[in-house]
């Protein structure tokens, strides 16, 4: 008896289209994109910073109007849905053992979000927000 | 028996006859309590001998009969016919080539099983006088979880980081040897490193995540990979921060 096994091709780039699992996960890896663009932003705001108040302004200046606000809120959503996504997971990367017991995960990812809070009020205190 | 007809698309392959795989249809008087398997087990008596397929224990314990049924990977001894409309899909498990109609070559995941050491390595091996090696319940707790694994493959089936990159380790491996890592009475986990922390290992993982959504046993492979990955991180850091490597 002869042996042939036989190998079924794997799609390169359509497998995340097979299943709602698969596009959940590539929602949640394209968020970089956006996360980077904004990060690209931020670089050429200190750019511009050092280069002086006047510089700065101008920098303001061209990132105003309603496209960029789109376009702001467009980054946001995916950047929250980046930190969310993660923040869900976290219990399976840190499980806290208590004794016999493992704390239940919702306190995990509740610490994540307390903490997340906490950092984003500190920032908007310093920035003269709140 | 209250029978009702159901329809199935059962993939079959002949390597001595067939160039590629082909879906035959059956139709098969099945009662209400039954799995996929008990209709292919009633087709192989009744309809077509020449079915081909792996099963054992019908209790979702050894872990043979995991198959692809509408395209999910699933024990076919744990997947009942009445949760499913119409015709029923059954193929074998993806990721894997196939031997012959629904039997996969397991070869590579048992290749990838043996490199992880997936057994004890004490420190020193007690004489058998002094006993056994105890374990607090709460030292077992630790791992208790990722020793459930059957190895049935369903995760390799769902993981497409397996099915682009074959080198990679897998989930149910990877698993195996973060069990053995945990546990109070082995001293392996240098020697399952070498392998579990390479370029074909862990860092291989996306965190798809669909390991743990299949898997029977609740096993939650995708924890074990994603603690691996937080440990040889703090390995990294030890080795190149602190004074004499961390040793």
């Amino acid at each position: 008896m002869s042996r042939k096994p036989f190998v079924r091709e794997v799609s390169k780039t359509g497998w995340y289209f097979k299943h709602a699992r698969y596009m959940r996960y590539m929602s949640r890896e394209i968020t970089c994109i956006f996360i980077g663009a904004f990060a690209l932003l931020m670089l050429c705001a200190l750019g511009r910073l050092s280069e002086g108040q006047a510089a700065y302004d101008s920098f303001l200046a061209a990132i105003e109007g309603p496209w960029s606000a789109l376009g702001l809120l467009i980054v946001l959503i995916f950047a929250v849905h980046n930190t969310t996504s993660w923040f869900n997971v976290t219990p399976k990367a840190m499980p806290v053992q208590i004794g016999e017991e493992f704390l239940p995960g919702k306190y995990i990812v509740a610490a994540h979000y307390a903490v997340w809070i906490v950092v984003s009020l500190a920032v908007l205190f310093f920035a003269g927000a709140v | 028996m209250n029978a009702r007809m159901v329809e199935l698309d059962v993939l079959r392959y002949d390597p001595e006859a067939d160039n590629e795989p082909h879906f035959q249809r059956y139709v098969v008087p099945c009662a209400e309590e039954w799995v996929v398997l008990d209709a292919l087990n009633a087709i192989k008596e009744s309809i077509d001998p020449t079915l081909n397929y792996r099963w054992s224990c019908h209790m979702a314990v050894c872990g043979s009969c995991g198959m692809m049924i509408n395209g999910e990977p699933k024990l076919s001894c744990h997947a009942f016919l009445r949760d499913y409309d119409g015709v029923i899909r059954v193929e074998p498990l993806a990721n894997f080539p196939i031997e012959r109609d629904l039997i996969t070559v397991a070869d590579d995941f048992i290749d990838k099983l043996k490199r992880v050491k997936p057994y004890l390595i004490p420190a020193r091996n007690e004489p058998v006088p002094e006993g056994e090696y105890k374990q607090t319940p709460a030292q077992l707790m630790k791992y208790r979880q990722f020793s459930m694994c059957i190895n049935c493959m369903l995760c390799y089936a769902a993981c497409p980081e397996y099915a682009l990159q074959p080198m990679f380790l897998g989930p149910a491996a990877i698993a195996l040897a973060h069990r053995y890592n945990l546990d109070s009475r082995d001293s392996g986990r240098d020697e399952r490193q070498e392998v579990v922390a390479s370029n074909a290992g862990v860092w291989e993982c996306s965190f798809v995540g669909a390991c743990s959504e299949v898997c029977p046993k609740a096993v939650d492979p995708a924890a074990a990979l994603q603690q691996v990955k937080v440990a040889s991180t703090i390995d990294w850091f030890k080795e190149h921060l602190l004074p004499g490597g961390g040793k």
